[in-house]
């Protein structure tokens, strides 16, 4: 099963907070090949926001490390890799539930997957101890022009 | 009652300084009602929640609530699906309150 790969884009930046605004935003802008809705453009900036950030405190908590993104536009949707080679998640489906974070003192809330699995189609958590985590996400972009061809 | 206008987008990188800010101000003035305005909060994400919960524990510390108003759409859906509505009430705005 090939894919038609129409665009492809991929970023890499140090695990500074600051970087969070910069990566959505620059997924946001290259998304925006897509002619998305702004509704469908918020919810990629919210995943995306939420996949660095977690690589970003849970990934490389006491030290900088690198983040990646790479995104790719098919037909008609996106996919958002977000990874790192920091601590990795011991128990993947426990961390995907509602609410479950491994920082309450931090005031994390526990929701960022879950917002995650929300805004976007598809939703792939994979993660080895000690050598990282990479999370794929996909949405659809319903494109309004080819909706009034018919 | 203490107003706070939020004037960022809030995520983990912006929320520190909120946080400090509102603390401070809360444990000053320990009142009945604590309210964020969102009116110019256009992004969102988790780390708003973790802000608004936290606040909330510290103004509980006096007995007082915490309120969202003017938020828009889309940080709406945030708030709901995290279920805090529960505890803490997002009103449409200031005026139909008092009238209500
Ligand atoms: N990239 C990552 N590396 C290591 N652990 C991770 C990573 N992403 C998530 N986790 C783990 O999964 C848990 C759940 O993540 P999730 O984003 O749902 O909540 P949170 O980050 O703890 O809180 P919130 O996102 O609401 O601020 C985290 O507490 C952390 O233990
Ligand atoms: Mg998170």
């Amino acid at each position: 099963m090939s894919r038609n790969i129409k665009n492809e884009m991929k970023i890499e930046f140090l695990s500074k907070s600051a970087n969070e605004a910069f990566a959505r935003i620059s997924v946001a802008a290259f998304a925006s090949q897509l002619d998305p809705t702004i509704e469908e453009i918020a919810d990629i900036k919210t995943s995306v926001s939420e996949a660095v950030t977690n690589s970003i405190i849970h990934a490389y908590p006491n030290k900088d490390g690198i983040v990646k993104i790479r995104a790719i536009l098919l037909e008609d949707e996106i996919e958002i890799e977000v990874s790192d080679t920091g601590e990795g998640i011991e128990n993947i489906e426990e961390a995907r539930e509602p609410l479950f974070t491994t920082k309450g003192n931090l005031e994390r809330s526990g929701m960022g997957f879950t917002i995650m699995e929300n805004f976007m189609d598809k939703l792939k958590v994979e993660s080895i101890v000690g050598l990282g985590t990479k999370v794929t996400m996909n949405k659809k972009i319903k494109n309004k022009n080819l909706q009034n061809t018919y | 009652m203490l107003l706070f206008e939020i004037t960022e987008e809030l995520d983990h990188h912006s929320v520190e300084k909120i946080r400090k800010r509102a603390d401070y101000e809360i444990q000053r003035f320990m009142p009945k009602k604590v309210i964020f305005d969102f009116k110019k909060v256009s992004f969102m994400d988790s780390a708003g929640i973790g802000l608004i919960i936290g606040r909330y524990k510290v103004a509980n510390l006096y007995e007082g609530d915490v309120e969202l108003i003017n938020v828009k759409e889309n940080i709406k859906k945030i708030f709901e699906m995290s279920g805090i509505l529960k505890i803490i009430k997002i009103v449409d705005d200031l005026n139909s309150e008092a009238t209500g």
